[in-house]
């Protein structure tokens, strides 16, 4: 059987090519800590050698558009291009091809079938900035095959949190029954608090501080009771109207199972509060010393971060 | 009134190169033109008969109009990404980084605590 041997769920920032390349006097102040961040948090996936990513994400309206936008949707070909222009324009993101896992993709869709998740499905997807953003960060040389799963964070209405949860953990289900000798790694990503286009956006922090530090501590725990307390759509929007891609975040809890993760770091930015988490399923001794080796650069914890009483990181 | 059809030309202007420069250049008369090639076709082949702006929505449309886009429940990824796409690099060179982004977000700051416009269509 497959061996699951990393999940990912990270903020993604679409500036953080663009923010860490520019060398000039504009450079901004959190530049070098965001990229040494980013770089140890790398080290926790090329420690667990995948030979195949699973990769979550959502269109945000580059492909995909209210005529006929997918709840949930799978890539199913041998190339993916990524990219596109009006990512380019405005975040400085290069155009790259992908591999694809036919096999896996195929695996994954009739499983998800089975397991009573009707998936759309593309044959000429093209990939944008959710999933080349943690490319960029955890895999730059971009050398491995994926296998997109996509998302709606996006455009109402939208699932529950809590099909989010369910479909993360069928996923897990069809990875443990997937017969391959194959590692894998799951990475998605999403957001804490954010706002577009509204009042709270661009400000010195993200826009709602203490729902990012419980919902850094919800899924470090593996707390899935007080998310599906604590966490609907309302409650998200009340955070920040684009709130919702925190909703990929519980998916990948959901394939990490109720357990605590094995790696927790974060980075208050203007806009947005940035966090890399690292679940190992199937944790060896040589994965525990790698996320320790990160963590020394980082300054990441080794597991779960709680939330103060008001709220803020402890 | 037609809440997708908005959320059309913001979609279609914003993937187009094209698009973006005639958009800024002459946003009335580029959404004639964009009515008549793009908005009012379901593909190459097929019209879609029934869509049109009302005059609120052209003219929102030609003044770049963020406050009323928001206030209507326009999808604010849309708007957002195309008027940062026309206009913040003038507004950077003139008055800063995130100038603009910083403005638009001061303008609305009389929604800050309320519910906002639901983008749902």
């Amino acid at each position: 059987m497959a061996d699951l041997t990393a999940v990912l769920a990270s903020t993604h920032h679409p500036f953080y090519l663009k923010a860490t390349t520019d060398h000039s006097e504009q450079r901004m102040p959190h530049a070098d800590e965001w990229q040494r961040k980013v770089e140890a948090y790398r080290e926790t996936l090329t420690a667990a050698r995948p030979d195949v990513l699973i990769m979550v994400g959502a269109d945000h309206f580059h492909q995909f558009f209210l005529d006929n936008y997918p709840t949930f949707l799978i890539g199913k070909q041998e190339k993916y291009d990524a990219t596109f222009y009006n990512e380019e324009r405005e975040f400085g993101i290069p155009k790259y091809v992908l591999d694809g896992d036919m096999e896996l993709s195929n695996y994954m869709h009739q499983g998800l079938l089975d397991a009573g998740f009707d998936f759309s499905f593309s044959h000429e997807l093209k990939i944008d900035h959710s999933i080349i953003c943690p490319i960029i960060t955890v895999r730059p040389d971009a050398d491995l095959p994926i296998v997109p799963i996509y998302t709606n964070i996006f455009a109402p209405p939208m699932p529950s949190p809590k099909r989010f949860w369910d479909l993360g953990r069928a996923i897990r289900g069809i990875i443990d029954a997937y017969p391959s000798d194959k590692k894998i790694a799951a990475i998605g990503t999403g957001h804490l608090s954010l706002e577009l286009g509204g009042p709270r956006m661009f400000g010195d922090h993200g826009p709602d501080p203490e729902f990012d530090a419980r919902a850094i501590e919800w899924l470090s725990t593996g707390n899935i009771d007080s998310v599906l307390e604590n966490v609907t759509h309302e409650s998200m929007a009340s955070a920040g109207n684009a709130t919702h891609g925190f909703m990929d975040l519980i998916l990948m809890m959901g394939i990490a199972g109720p357990r605590e993760a094995d790696y927790v770091d974060q980075l208050d930015l203007f806009h947005t509060r940035e966090m890399f988490m690292t679940w190992y399923p199937n944790k060896t001794e040589a994965l525990a010393a790698a996320a320790a080796s990160a963590a020394e650069s980082s300054g990441a914890s080794l597991g779960p971060v709680y939330a103060a009483k008001d709220g803020v990181s402890a | 009134m037609s809440k997708y059809y908005v959320n059309k030309f913001l979609y279609s202007i914003d993937r187009d190169p094209e698009w973006v420069a005639r958009y800024k250049d002459d946003p009335a008369g580029t959404i004639d033109a964009w009515e008549k090639e793009c908005g009012t076709w379901l593909n190459s082949a097929e019209k879609t008969t029934w869509l049109s702006f009302t005059a609120e929505e052209r003219h929102a449309l030609e003044t770049y109009d963020y406050e009323w886009l928001f206030a209507y429940g326009a999808h604010f990824f849309l708007y957002l990404t195309l008027f940062i796409g026309l206009f913040d690099e003038d507004w950077a060179r003139e008055q800063g980084p995130l100038s603009y982004q910083r403005e638009w977000a001061r303008r609305l700051e009389p929604w800050t605590h309320k519910d906002y416009p639901s983008v749902a269509l």
